[in-house]
């Protein structure tokens, strides 16, 4: 039985753990040199800094993950830097390129999907400048590369990552000249009693407020960006207070990031259906508990299947394998099985809490105005899409068509979830309403003269 | 913008060259942290006349951090690694 896994993140690891145990060499697929993934991910040959200084509270669970991660890479056929640019389901074949260059075909009869996440952003006037970054990207520097985005950074959102990566830039000796979180103090502390599902996690969030406000980082809290400044590169972001009063606080950089959307262009492309999720505000690939996918053979995990974060990625990565192997009638542990169905069941309790702890600022979306580029690749403005709507395109395939957002050479990766805001918003109907911008190959751009072979 | 080096930076020095200038890097950087923190402010400029980009999400998924890399082709800056002698033309 040829299996795939796709992805060597949390899900992946622990997904592969599975296989590996139950007697299935799997080919595993990663698009990075290394596997960990964003939040374990390991800086190049070089770096010294230990896991408890890389990782701070995760540093277990990354040595564990990494532990795997190595154990595993000799018994599985290992392919990293590799692509999977495509999937044609019908044939059950995997198209990929390795080295940015060497492209293959990879056959399989069951495939795991783990291929994680990314920010999910706001478009702001002057988000196209040099030093303005994702919250993920600016935490990537940091980890991975010892660097900050700059001296004294901005950073713009909401979510955990936004007041994680202001930590880690203060310890650095990068102090923030701002953390602007959008949603109000109380639309938090409501959570507080779901949040306790994950009790060590929320204490944990609770701790890094605090110990923001003791080093003394300036925080605004229901508070609104309005725009970023500068010629060359960021140099100031102009924003508004709870009290609607207007600031300008200098700045050499700015992270923007409003918690998380799957990278879910493989499941779309192997044929899986997608559902809005409203607690979310994301599509997501439509799957049981377990993680089947409706199309035979294919199942999901982690982040990329919908936004749970690290640790429920290593429980449904595990969770995965197991229906994979159950399916497939090879052995799989079934008190392992129960016991990841309840931690599965808990942490969405917990999950569910956080969204509607930082919600996404839908209502800045689809208020953007005219002149603000929605799409970065080629500059397609809040305007042009709003001229779409008028011409008559009801959903974001259309408006595609007439204004070219989702075109560029993201994909629609970014200008995604914001384009659908302001479509929504112009026509008058839901997001959900408008629908979602359709997933084609290749998923990331590859040199031109390769796919025709 | 210029990028800041703060942990983690004692490795070894190297040269590489973008637009034909020698610029000083680590081992370890890529090529996106090695021409930010030498101060060259972007690494690409947009096609559609609203100036310098430096990359955005540096995870590989945005695509606006490319650049040609000589006998490479088109390379994304946050996901290659810098080798001494490099040639990285901006485009």
């Amino acid at each position: 039985m040829k299996v795939v896994v796709v992805g060597a993140g949390p899900a992946g690891i622990r997904a592969v753990e599975q296989l590996v145990r139950a007697g299935v060499t799997p080919t595993w697929i990663e698009e990075s040199p290394d596997g960990g993934g964003r939040i374990t991910q390991r800086p190049p040959a070089g770096f010294t800094r230990s896991a408890a200084a890389l990782y701070g509270a995760d540093a277990g669970r990354a040595r564990r993950l990494h532990a795997t991660l190595d154990a595993m890479k000799p018994r599985t056929d290992w392919r990293p830097d590799t692509l999977v640019w495509n999937i044609r389901p019908q044939d059950r074949v995997l198209h990929t390129q390795t080295d940015g260059a060497a492209q293959a075909e990879v056959p399989y009869d069951a495939l795991i999907l783990c291929t994680g996440a990314m920010d999910r952003v706001l478009p702001l006037p002057g988000w196209t400048l040099p030093g303005v970054t994702t919250l993920g990207g600016a935490q990537v520097a940091l980890k991975a590369q010892g660097v900050g985005i700059g001296a004294k950074p901005i950073l713009v959102g909401t979510g955990p990552l936004l007041w994680l990566t202001a930590l880690q830039y203060a310890k650095a000796g990068a102090k923030p000249a701002l953390v602007l979180d959008t949603t109000p103090f109380l639309t938090k502390a409501w959570q507080a009693a779901g949040m306790m599902w994950n009790a060590p996690t929320f204490l944990r969030g609770i701790g890094i407020m605090a110990a923001l406000r003791l080093r003394g980082v300036p925080i605004a809290e229901d508070a609104t960006p309005l725009a970023i400044e500068g010629v060359e590169g960021a140099t100031a972001l102009h924003w508004r207070d709870a009290a609607w009063k207007e600031h300008v606080t200098p700045c050499d950089a700015v992270a923007l990031g409003w918690g998380l959307k799957p990278e879910s262009q493989l499941a779309d492309l192997a044929g899986v259906p997608f559902d809005y999720d409203a607690l979310q505000h994301n599509w997501v690939p439509r799957r049981d508990a377990a993680g089947r996918a409706p199309v035979a053979g294919v199942y999901m995990a982690g982040d990329g299947a919908g936004i749970g974060g690290a640790e429920v990625a290593e429980l449904s990565g595990a969770r995965a394998a197991l229906a994979l192997l159950a399916d497939a009638k090879l052995p799989s542990d079934a008190a392992l099985t129960a016991h990841l169905d309840g931690r599965l069941r808990t942490e969405a309790r917990f999950r569910a809490a956080l969204e509607r702890a930082f919600p996404y600022p839908a209502k800045l979306a689809a208020r953007m105005e005219d002149s603000t580029p929605v799409c970065r690749c080629e500059v397609i403005t809040a305007g042009e899409l709003r001229a779409a709507a008028a011409a008559d395109a009801p959903e974001m395939n259309r408006a595609k068509a007439f204004s070219r957002i989702g075109m560029g050479r993201c994909q629609g990766r970014l200008c995604g979830t914001p384009a659908a805001e302001v479509l929504a918003s112009a026509l008058g109907v839901t997001v959900a309403e408008v629908g979602r911008l359709r997933g084609q190959p290749p998923v990331k751009p590859i040199p031109l003269q390769q796919p025709a072979a | 913008m210029t990028a800041t080096r703060l942990l983690d930076q004692d490795r070894p020095g190297l040269i590489f060259t973008v637009d034909g200038v020698e610029v000083p890097a680590r081992q370890g950087d890529t090529l996106l942290t090695a021409m930010l923190t030498a101060g060259l402010g972007h690494v690409r400029t947009s096609e559609f006349g609203d100036g310098g980009r430096a990359g955005f999400c540096w995870m590989g998924a945005c695509q606006d951090c490319w650049v040609q890399v000589a006998g490479q082709g088109i390379r994304r800056a946050c996901t290659t690694l810098v080798q001494p002698g490099l040639e990285v033309i901006r485009r």
